[in-house]
């Protein structure tokens, strides 16, 4: 495969797709492993921009602009939950005084 | 139509008027209700006989459908044949006149309303039973009265005794009810139908039964009810302590009526009896057994009305005996003339209680001048038990102990010698409450009964001693057929002679010499002892049944089976529950993290699943 | 060229993301996300979807992420101190995560045939022309729908953050 694809005229779909799972997974990564909610949320943009290139690699291959429509969609929807998402983060800031996942723990039990 | 239904629905009226609302009525309009009630209903009985008459064939009333599943159904189905019309005279007239007297009996007592409701329901189930023309009809009757019986000896629910003497009725009664259940089952399996007209024309065509097959099976069973509901062995346990409860009621229930349904249902089941032979002649067996055995409790009692319990116990046994030696009119005459005179015994009994305020034989004495109504009374009713020529019991009696003799002679005997016993025992009570010195105590001041309790007491009297002209079994012969009287004047002379003797010994042990009695039984000692104490038979079914019954329903059923499995079980499922959810609970930790790990793994799950499927292409 | 280019922005991207995961401290991890964000428009120029690209690097990484440094400028956040965290996360995650990648991997290579391949050029409808009458034409709705998501998540982020003056 390698061979054939000599990097210089194309590029097969699929090495985009899987970029986009790594970015994917990376994302995730820092969602799990992070304790500082800031950087929480900015693992969840990441995955965001993941799905995003999946939609337009499929809008390529399927020849019709609706995936880059819906990943302009994606990145407004983005836009506002950052909005909302970073008030929420300064309010919780504002009353446990931290921005450690961990001690945002009210539920517990 | 003669409107059947009627005939019950009237005293059913009166138990729904006097139980709603006789609480807070007056004394005069539970009275009404009351006897009006069974007045009504005995006029209806005299209207319906009248247009039926001569009654040569049975004329069946279907009402509404009762159950109906399948081939099966089974209506409200009421049927009057002769054998019907002498027992709607029976338990209307005599309930009729009980009711009466109960008036003047029960006057003082509280509770009073509740007294009639229950009466008159007892009158309903009563008259559904004697009415019934099909097996569940009939046993919806038999339970109803056994009810009843339980809810008016328990009458005074205060004392103790009255309410496990209700207790032991019902439970007893149960267990001949479950023969009685088992019967009736047998019966629709092997025939289809629970129609008497249905099923005993199926019996008719098979053949008589000459060992033990599913005919005798059903009579056997049909006997142990029998025997449960009519005071027999083995399960006539119940009756002396049914004593307990109000006179009236011992009277109605324990003497003219409830008891003798057992009788009833054999004479209605002839057909069927008559083709299993050796369930006949266990009817026999167990008539005279109990006949004789009974007696002779009977002759050591102090208590009044337990000698008169021991004595229907033991004229009952006579009807099973005129039953069991295929003389089926004889037994049923003997009911008609043995319900006057033993509700008339008890009245009469109840008159003594009433006068004197005490059941004790040893404490009455010369109430012949103070009761002159209730001694003369009772009299006519001693003579009639005993059997004195010319007398209901001479004829009826006289009937089943020559069909005895016909059908196995040592029964006539052991008859004979009971019918002795008898008349013995009645007149030694005679002797002991009208007879002597009063050997009561000073303050009591015995009195005559008001008229409203006398004049039952004389209607009583009149029918014992001509009830007997009345020629029952001669009337009831077309529906027996194979059964001819028997006529065989010197058995007749020695029961009537078995009879005088015992009145004569009577009179010699009670009135010659009176310290005479107690000297004998001094003398028999243990033999004395072992009567007077009923043969222990109460306390041998304590032992072996009841004590076993409870030990194992509470140590097995109650702690085992109820506590632990079936407790057990629904709080073990509540456990479970409770468990789950506290691992569930594990799971809203308050951290953002392992619900992120969560999110994860059901994603991974999902597109797994997908993937698995085949992906969405 | 497509290739080369591919190649340099996709390790680029992954390399940029692995920062923001890794770093301690908010804002490197800010800033490393404006590099990943800016390597996917290059790919998606790649793709063809040039209106797009260019609304990334506009909006996303020039508005929403400046967003994200004044925040954390404002509330003066802090490097992570390594602490214990949830061990679930520890010790599920990190198979979880291969799981996940290997299922996604799965799935693509059993959807994408081979001969799917991406040429610079050769998808020329991602004008801003074409994404505009997409837009309006067939998404109106969706399009009118989000225009008020927006008013909402405007009004709701300063009702969240208004502080009373008592």
């Amino acid at each position: 495969m390698a061979a054939q694809t000599a990097s210089l005229a194309s590029v097969p779909l699929s090495w985009y797709l899987l970029l986009s799972a790594v970015l994917f997974a990376l994302g995730v990564a820092g969602f799990l492993f992070r304790r500082n909610l800031i950087t929480v949320f900015m693992s969840i943009e990441l995955m965001l921009n993941a799905v995003n290139l999946t939609f337009i690699a499929f809008s390529f291959k399927l020849g019709q602009v609706n995936g880059q429509v819906f990943a302009f969609f994606v990145m407004v929807v983005a836009a506002a939950e950052a909005a909302v998402g970073l008030a929420i983060i300064l309010t919780v800031f504002r009353n446990r005084g931290t921005l450690q996942i961990d001690q945002v723990n009210l539920m517990k039990n | 139509m003669q409107q059947l239904w009627l005939i019950p629905a009237f005293p059913l009226l009166g138990f729904l008027m006097n139980g709603l609302w006789g609480r807070r009525a007056s004394k005069a309009f539970v009275n009404a209700v009351a006897i009006g009630t069974v007045l009504l209903s005995f006029i209806w009985v005299l209207k319906v006989l009248w247009a039926l008459q001569p009654l040569e064939t049975a004329h069946l009333e279907r009402n509404f459908t009762w159950i109906q599943a399948g081939d099966l159904k089974i209506g409200y189905d009421l049927v009057v044949d002769r054998l019907t019309a002498v027992m709607l005279l029976v338990v209307g007239g005599v309930g009729l006149l009980i009711h009466i007297y109960a008036i003047g009996y029960m006057a003082h007592e509280g509770g009073y309303y509740r007294f009639f409701a229950y009466m008159n329901l007892f009158m309903f189930f009563m008259l559904t039973l004697v009415l019934a023309a099909n097996f569940l009809v009939l046993f919806v009757g038999w339970e109803g009265v056994g009810l009843c019986s339980y809810l008016l000896i328990g009458f005074y629910l205060r004392r103790q005794s009255a309410t496990t003497a209700g207790n032991k009725a019902f439970i007893v009664n149960r267990i001949g009810d479950f023969g009685f259940s088992l019967a009736i089952l047998l019966i629709l399996v092997t025939f289809g139908s629970l129609d008497f007209a249905t099923v005993f024309g199926k019996v008719a065509g098979l053949p008589v039964e000459s060992s033990f097959g599913i005919l005798t099976g059903i009579a056997l069973l049909l006997l142990l009810g029998a025997t449960g509901k009519s005071a027999q062995i083995p399960l006539y346990v119940w009756l002396p302590d049914a004593m307990e409860g109000p006179t009236p009621v011992s009277a109605l229930i324990h003497a003219a009526t409830m008891v003798t349904a057992g009788v009833y249902m054999v004479a209605r089941c002839a057909t069927l009896y008559l083709h299993a032979p050796l369930a006949l002649d266990s009817v026999a067996w167990i008539g005279i057994l109990t006949a004789f055995f009974s007696a002779t409790i009977g002759m050591t009692q102090y208590d009044i009305k337990k000698v008169f319990a021991y004595s229907t116990i033991s004229q009952i046994g006579y009807m099973f005996l005129g039953l069991g030696a295929k003389a089926f009119g004889a037994g049923i005459f003997h009911l008609w003339s043995h319900a006057f005179f033993k509700a008339l015994l008890f009245l009469g009994a109840g008159s003594v209680i009433h006068a004197i305020g005490g059941q004790d034989l040893r404490y009455m004495g010369g109430l012949r001048k103070k009761t002159p109504i209730t001694f003369w009374t009772l009299l006519c009713a001693s003579v009639a038990i005993a059997g004195v020529p010319f007398t209901s019991g001479f004829f009826s009696k006289d009937e089943i102990l020559l069909a005895a003799h016909a059908h196995s002679p040592w029964m006539f005997w052991l008859g004979v010698v009971t019918a002795g016993m008898t008349a013995f025992y009645v007149f030694r009570a005679i002797f002991l409450a009208f007879f002597g010195e009063y050997r009561g105590p000073e303050h009591v001041h015995p009195h005559e009964s008001p008229p409203v309790m006398t004049l039952p007491l004389v209607a009583l009297a009149v029918l014992s001693l001509i009830g007997g002209f009345f020629n029952v079994s001669r009337w009831l012969a077309p529906l027996f057929p194979g059964s001819e009287p028997q006529h065989n004047e010197l058995l007749v002379v020695i029961s009537v002679a078995a009879g005088l003797i015992g009145i004569g010994l009577a009179y010699w042990f009670y009135v010659a010499r009176p310290g005479l009695a107690d000297s004998v039984a001094a003398r028999l000692g243990v033999l004395y002892r072992l009567v007077y104490n009923k043969y222990f038979v109460d306390e041998v079914y304590n032992a072996v049944v009841v004590e076993s019954v409870v030990e194992g329903s509470r140590d097995v059923l109650w702690k085992n089976v109820d506590s632990g499995l079936i407790d057990g079980t629904v709080n073990g499922i509540g456990a479970r529950a409770r468990g789950v959810g506290g691992v569930l609970r594990l799971l809203q930790s308050g951290n953002i993290r392992s619900y992120a790990t969560w999110v994860l793994i059901g994603a991974l799950g999902a597109l797994m699943a997908l993937g698995l499927m085949g992906g969405t292409r | 060229m497509t290739g080369i280019f591919f190649l340099v922005f996709a390790a680029l991207a992954v390399f940029c993301g692995v920062n923001v995961v890794v770093r301690r401290h908010p804002i490197s991890s800010a800033l490393w996300l404006i590099g990943a964000m800016g390597s996917l428009a290059v790919l998606y120029l790649q793709l063809g979807a040039e209106f797009i690209a260019a609304a990334q690097v506009i909006v996303y990484a020039g508005a929403v992420m400046v967003l994200f440094v004044i925040v954390i400028m404002l509330l003066n956040a802090e490097p992570e101190q390594p602490s214990k965290g949830s061990r679930m996360a520890t010790f599920l995650g990190i198979p979880l995560l291969l799981g996940l990648l290997a299922a996604l991997s799965y799935v693509v290579y059993r959807m994408i045939p081979e001969s799917a391949r991406v040429e610079f050029g050769a998808f020329t409808r991602g004008t801003a022309r074409d994404v505009g009458e997409a837009l309006f034409k067939t998404y109106l709705l969706p399009f009118e729908i989000t225009s008020i998501l927006v008013l909402i998540a405007l009004i709701g982020a300063v009702v969240l953050t208004y502080k009373r003056s008592d």
